[in-house]
């Protein structure tokens, strides 16, 4: 009989889960860890087009997000802009399968595209007072308040690394999502920068 | 290092750009290629601009949006004039 196959997170070596039990989460001023196994669909369509606008909205209940580089959230779905005529919808894993399916069937007769890339990225979060500070060591982005909060994403470079990052909370909280064959080399530098904070590390 | 601005990011840092050619650059239609000597073959193929000056080019937002837009850009001082999207004529502008 077949083994039944069982998914690794990119940071899967790393042993998060124990670092994470013996992490004071409390004290600290960062708290860094691996939310893996999203679900990330891209979609493709035209914006100006209300029946896409629609479809969307028939699956996700989110309104799609057409100003750049900004997310929109309802229930589970969160929809983020990634360009001006392409998006990514993230929720809960192991659901991209259905997701995909009723989009395309939401899409039918639109030029419209459906792909599923959850196996793509995984997702370092990091939140904390430090935050800002930690991701201004390898990110040009201004990142205070006055120029970015929550509700904003953006496409860009984390030290060497080509990243999204989303805010997700005024904390500030961030997700940083990341190609898993990325995933070690930026862990990897959370772990060097991060040792000149507080930091702690968070269960998934 | 130069700041860029996306017309859709807004003003990004140059890493996150990346240069792709002369802007405006017309591509002969079908009637013209079958009629035109090599010279004016290689010309459209090889030649560009080289100007000490004001330069038309392409630029890809490569690690953000990754959409293309054009660029006038001061070779010498490397000042980004104007950024205005693709399909647009080059823009008239005063001499530097």
């Amino acid at each position: 009989m077949a083994e039944a196959y069982t998914r690794r997170s990119a940071l899967q070596h790393f042993g998060l889960t124990a670092a994470a039990a013996k992490s004071d989460v409390a004290g600290a001023e960062i708290v860094i860890g691996e939310s893996a196994h999203r679900a990330i669909v891209n979609i493709r369509g035209n914006s100006s087009d209300a029946a896409f606008i629609a479809a969307v909205k028939s699956v996700t209940g989110v309104d799609l997000p057409v100003k750049p580089n900004t997310t929109a959230q309802s229930g589970a779905f969160r929809v983020l802009w990634l360009g001006p005529a392409e998006w990514w919808v993230v929720t809960t894993g192991g659901t991209e399968e259905k997701l995909v399916a009723d989009l395309r069937q939401a899409f039918a007769g639109q030029h419209a595209a459906v792909v599923d890339v959850s196996e793509s990225r995984t997702v370092i979060t990091i939140s904390g007072a430090s935050a800002r500070d930690v991701l201004a060591r390898g990110c040009s982005l201004d990142l205070h308040p006055r120029a970015f909060g929550p509700g904003q994403c953006a496409q860009t470079g984390l030290t060497k690394a080509n990243i999204l990052l989303d805010q997700t909370d005024a904390t500030p909280s961030f997700d940083i999502y990341v190609l898993k064959s990325f995933g070690d080399y930026l862990w990897q530098w959370f772990w060097l920068i991060g040792r000149d904070y507080k930091f702690a590390i968070k269960a998934q | 290092m130069l700041l860029i601005s996306c017309p859709h990011c807004g003003p990004r840092d140059e890493h996150e750009f990346a240069y792709g050619h002369e802007a405006h650059i017309a591509r002969p239609t079908l009637d013209q290629q079958n009629t035109m000597s090599d010279a004016e073959w290689a010309d459209y193929l090889f030649m560009r601009k080289n100007p000490k000056g004001v330069h038309f080019e392409r630029w890809v937002h490569a690690r953000g949006c990754r959409q293309w837009f054009n660029v006038a850009r001061h070779t010498v001082t490397h000042e980004i004039i104007k950024v205005y999207p693709m399909g647009e004529p080059a823009p008239k502008l005063e001499q530097k």
